[in-house]
């Protein structure tokens, strides 16, 4: 797009939020407040990849310890599940950053200021991945109690370590049983990034609101972005994830 | 394994009156066989006789509750036996084929002998192909479990099962769940390791097959042994009234 188009098209916002001050799309034609958008939803973006990915490595390794033999590894995992499954992930994140994160060591970059080691958005992470991962957790349980122990012994029978087997055949197996269900909670971690506005994590909710707090006229207009957006955040997502449900499917097996 | 005194003139593998019960239910009672290097030995009997049992002991998929198993000289239920080394020596086929279905056959062939033997890749893929050339799947290397019948998978699964260059090879109702025009090419397979000088221990139905092939048959019954012999005594002249009612219903 040229320079000249881009200008008329703010132009016609501008146009627009003067003729119409309940719809004042600030963030078209202000630069200054497009970047915060912007800021916003790079955040989001960060926050949901980096929580999906650790979200997963905790199912995957609490899958794993649920299988333990010792009693105590199993306790914990059941003991951490129950706890991040039944209470609400908003309560989760004020207790992780106003409770605990007091007692986390600070330090002084400047001699002056002290800041904690972890950050809000530090505890924005950390919350909404245990939270997500306690529900992969028992995903991925469900979906290796799908895989036969036949096929297990069999793994075993050919000198296979249980590490080998879990690696190279239960969890390829389960993972497939589990997409589905994966599927739904990653979906659910996406939106419910946006509660990491209570501990004051700059994602794309809190600089919308922010903005409409400044700017009182804009509110339609940030509603309407914050629904397109995760419509879309949410929609490559789904679309990605039943790409690589197509792929992983075997040919001849299951479904 | 560790080093033994443990030579072929001595039974490869020996069972020395095991027991086992799970739970309250006794499956072998005090149950003795040997076996020697390159022998084919046919354990025949009633199902819940603990046939499948017997020979799942043998590479330690289930532990005996008092006795002895021996590969190789080795006690197979010593707690400090590593499983993973018996199990190099021993493989195993399954009623249920338990292929690994999201491999494909050349995969499943190929896997053991990469992970566990740490063998260089190309040495053993080219191994394997000749396993499965071999087993008469050649062509079905890309396939999958799922796109192959039974008695295809089946193949596949004793061709996983030699590529780890096992000495002993345990073969639990193979056949038992295949159809009976597929039957026929599984036991040409076995057939044909047997005559190579493998020695095979197998729990089967395959009466025609136990008579052909086995230098010793072994009938149980209630998790004892309760006859024995080479197959044409066993066959011709059973002395056991057990013995005798099961030939009768099933020849």
């Amino acid at each position: 797009m040229s320079d000249a188009m881009i200008e008329s098209i703010r132009e016609f916002f501008r146009q627009l939020a003067e003729t119409h001050p309940k719809w004042n799309f600030i963030y078209i034609y202000d630069p200054g407040v497009g970047e915060r958008v912007l800021d916003g939803f790079w955040m989001t973006i960060q926050l949901s990849v980096v929580c999906v990915i650790l979200s997963v490595v905790i199912g995957v390794v609490g899958a794993w310890l649920q299988r333990s033999h010792h009693v105590w590894a199993r306790l914990l995992v059941q003991g951490y599940v129950q706890f991040f499954r039944n209470t609400p992930p908003l309560i989760q994140l004020l207790f992780f950053y106003f409770a605990l994160g007091q007692f986390t060591p600070t330090y002084s970059p400047d001699g002056w200021l002290e800041q904690p080691v972890i950050s809000n958005v530090g505890w924005a992470i950390i919350s909404l991945s245990f939270f997500a991962g306690a529900f992969n957790v028992e995903i991925f349980r469900s979906g290796i109690e799908a895989v036969p122990e036949s096929t297990i012994e069999a793994s075993e029978s050919l000198g296979m370590s249980h590490l080998q087997t879990y690696i190279y055949v239960i969890l390829p197996l389960a993972f497939r049983v589990s997409l589905p269900a994966l599927n739904n909670n990653l979906v659910n971690l996406v939106k419910t990034t946006t509660q990491a506005i209570v501990i004051a994590v700059p994602e794309l909710l809190y600089q919308l609101v922010s903005i409409y707090n400044d700017y009182s006229t804009a509110q339609n207009a940030c509603m309407v972005l914050m629904f397109v957006v995760y419509i879309g955040l949410v929609g490559i997502l789904v679309l990605g994830m039943n790409r690589w449900e197509r792929g992983m499917q075997i040919p001849g097996y299951g479904a | 394994m560790t080093e033994n005194n443990w030579d072929s003139t001595q039974p490869i593998v020996s069972i020395k009156d095991v027991y086992k019960s799970f739970g309250a239910l006794e499956v072998l009672k005090g149950l003795s066989l040997d076996v020697m290097k390159g022998e084919v030995i046919c354990i025949i009997g009633p199902s819940g006789s603990g046939k499948s049992t017997l020979i799942r002991c043998v590479n330690g998929l289930n532990d005996i509750n008092s006795g002895s198993i021996t590969v190789e000289g080795q006690e197979v239920h010593d707690e400090k036996l590593d499983k993973l080394e018996l199990r190099k020596k021993v493989g195993m086929v399954f009623q249920q084929y338990n292929l690994f279905p999201h491999k494909t056959a050349l995969q499943n062939v190929m896997m053991a002998p990469v992970l566990v033997l740490k063998e260089p890749r190309a040495e053993v893929e080219q191994r394997a192909r000749a396993l499965i050339k071999k087993v008469r799947l050649e062509g079905k290397e890309d396939s999958y479990p799922g796109e192959l019948s039974g008695g295809q998978q089946q193949r596949v699964a004793i061709a996983r099962s030699l590529a780890m260059q096992p000495d002993v090879m345990l073969f639990d109702e193979v056949t038992a769940a295949l159809d009976p025009e597929t039957v026929k090419e599984v036991l040409v397979t076995i057939k044909e390791l047997a005559q190579e000088g493998m020695t095979c221990i197998l729990v089967t139905h395959e009466m025609g097959f136990a008579r052909e092939l086995a230098d010793h048959i072994y009938f149980t019954d209630r998790g004892v042994i309760v006859e024995h012999g080479p197959p044409r005594t066993f066959f011709n002249d059973a002395k056991d009234p057990r013995t005798k009612e099961f030939l009768s219903q099933i020849l």
